[in-house]
């Protein structure tokens, strides 16, 4: 099939990024970030409480780590349940035995579903955010805008409601946007969010409603992207979690902070065979002095501070 | 179609003339970078999709975005710790879009050579005239951005059309990385006649490769550099091979695995008799040097 003559045409073939979500820049070129107390390195663990629905539509993706057998894939489906179960409460343990402090990434069926889930972790006082509505209700391109700003509207007003939090940060399910998701999420009182995965530190991102925090959360140091993806074992998990840490620890610096940002789910770490190798990792994090181990939105507002 | 890409002989790796390197180096060691620049709404190839999910593929996109804003700098601080210049494979318009990249690379007097203008525009597809208006306008573009002959190419994605080389010979160029049948460089038949050489670059351990298709852990990454490099520089005590680290910073750069990387890169660069240089140096030494000898060989064993 020959190729149209406008493919060798590059309308966007100058200065900067070939969009206008948010500007470009290197890291070594933006001015340093000091964390409270002057600490080295902010440490963010961001726990994906999911909701897998076992009758999946898939469309126009199955969600990473959906169902994937035919209907009822009862294997998926209750691997998934496990997690919001039983691996949430070793994490939960592990979390205070070193006191780490996370934000938990919602999806807002949950709060529907499981109240009781809920309420335990809104007891904690962590952080809560939205993690769409449920796994199998994606944001993609090419979705109907008006279907997309009630999607929006709905996953945080029920998250809000059956928390009480303001619910301030965004976690699409499977990561994925449409064109419109910023705007709609800026629009409806979100004020960071957690898709694009393109930096180390927290950056601008405009929309048509205002600015965003965009907040990088790693996927190449996500549980599931190492240990499901990758088929690493856990032991592997926790020796990249603590090279990354070491290299962010030694890039870091008291009046220059770096962001090291841990993406979890109950049902990957949570099993009894893996959760003693989070709790390596989280030793070794917490045996340093310079952590502020802190929420997404504490993060977030400590950043924009350093930005006047 | 041809059963053959018909770009060279078979020419087996025993009994071949002796390969020497400057000063007597027995090992041709490069460090190729991956600067690329991808799309995120790129016009349709009918042939390959730019991204698996419908555009905006929000990871896919920032993925590769994380190696411009974060990854280079990482990689650069490594690469100056043991005096390895970069040899780029360059989307040509990052020259537009991230010209302080750019000037960081001059500063350090590394080679770029052409990887197309986008990593989002692939080559299938084309026409002949379409094919070298493409290879024309990256080399003129490293040509005012850089002041640089373009001498290189891997083609964009490694996408390619039966007459890719022939077309980038024809347009100045002296070697390509997108061949991957040798460990020292071979000369390359192109429909021009001109002298051309393919240098090895290796997809066995380019972390793309290695991470994404492989699936490999960071340090075992490192423990491969370093097994692949010993044996390469056993073997060079014979004659003269090439070791080649292909590089993109939106893998290595990450804080989990630039550490493995750089200790492999200690272990090598920490050996002597191993010639640590760019593939424009390796290609025109070559030519040079061994280029006439090596087609006289082929020739030889492909009568005999």
């Amino acid at each position: 099939m020959p190729i149209d003559p406008s493919y060798l045409e590059y309308p966007h073939r100058s200065y900067g990024m070939d969009h206008e979500h948010y500007a470009w820049s290197m890291l070594t070129s933006r001015s340093p970030v000091a964390w409270p107390d002057n600490h080295r390195l902010a440490v963010w663990v961001n726990v994906a409480v999911q909701y897998f629905p076992l009758n999946q539509e898939g469309k126009p993706f199955a969600p990473v780590g959906g169902m994937t057998t035919a209907y009822p894939d009862l294997r998926h489906y209750t691997l998934r349940e496990y997690g919001n179960r039983v691996g949430i409460f070793r994490l939960l343990r592990a979390f205070d035995q070193f006191a780490i402090k996370p934000t938990f990434a919602v999806s807002s069926r949950l709060a529907e579903r499981y109240p009781y889930l809920i309420r335990r972790l809104v007891e904690r006082g962590d952080e809560i955010i939205c993690h769409g509505w449920h796994m199998d209700a994606p944001h993609f391109g090419g979705l109907d805008k008006e279907d997309e700003a009630a999607l929006v509207e709905k996953s945080l007003r029920v998250l809000r409601e059956a928390t009480g939090q303001p619910v301030e940060g965004w976690l699409s399910p499977s990561r994925s946007q449409s064109e419109h998701t910023p705007d709609l999420l800026a629009a409806n009182g979100v004020r960071y969010m957690c898709d694009w995965v393109n930096d180390d530190m927290p950056y601008r991102f405009e929309t048509a409603a205002g600015a965003l925090t965009a907040m990088p959360l790693s996927m190449e140091l996500e549980d599931r992207f190492i240990i499901q993806a990758n088929l690493h074992s856990e032991t592997e998990y926790a020796d990249q979690i603590i090279d990354a840490f070491d290299y962010l620890y030694a890039e870091s610096s008291s009046t220059n902070g770096r962001m090291l940002a841990l993406s979890i789910h109950p049902w990957v770490l949570g099993q009894p065979h893996r959760i003693g190798e989070l709790e390596r990792a989280l030793k070794h994090i917490a045996g340093h002095d310079s952590v502020w181990s802190a929420g997404g939105m504490e993060i977030c507002t400590a950043w924009q501070a350093a930005q006047a | 179609m041809q059963e053959d890409p018909g770009l060279y002989a078979y020419w087996p790796y025993e009994n071949r003339p002796k390969i020497t390197w400057p000063g007597g180096a027995r090992l041709a060691f490069w460090v190729a970078p991956n600067i690329e620049f991808y799309e995120l709404n790129p016009a349709v190839n009918p042939h390959r999709r730019a991204w698996p999910r419908p555009v905006p593929d929000v990871v896919g996109y920032a993925t590769r975005d994380y190696g411009n804003r974060v990854g280079h700098m990482r990689m650069m601080q490594v690469l100056d710790k043991y005096n390895v210049r970069g040899s780029i494979s360059l989307s040509t318009a990052l020259c537009e879009h991230h010209p302080e990249i750019i000037e960081l690379c001059k500063e350090r007097n590394w080679e770029f050579f052409s990887h197309g203008i986008y990593n989002t525009r692939y080559t299938y597809g084309m026409d002949e005239s379409q094919e070298k208006a493409m290879i024309e306008d990256a080399i003129e573009t490293i040509r005012r951005h850089t002041g640089q002959q373009c001498s290189g190419y891997l083609a964009p994605a490694l996408t390619h059309s039966d007459i890719t080389i022939d077309l980038f010979a024809e347009a100045g160029g002296i070697y390509t990385c997108d061949l991957f049948h040798d460990d020292q460089p071979t000369p390359i038949n192109v429909r021009s006649g001109k002298k051309f050489v393919s240098v090895p670059y290796s997809l066995e351990m380019n972390d793309t490769i290695v991470y994404v298709v492989n699936k490999i852990e960071p340090r075992r990454y490192g423990e491969m550099l370093k097994a692949n490099f010993d044996r390469l520089y056993a073997e060079s005590e014979e004659s003269g091979l090439v070791m080649c680290i292909p590089l993109h910073a939106y893998q290595v750069s990450h804080p989990h695995r630039l550490r493995a990387f750089e200790e492999a890169l200690e272990y090598i660069t920490g050996h002597s008799d191993v010639w640590v240089t760019t593939g424009r140096e390796i290609a025109e030494y070559y030519l040079e040097h061994h280029y006439d000898e090596a087609v006289a060989d082929i020739a030889a064993k492909g009568a005999a």
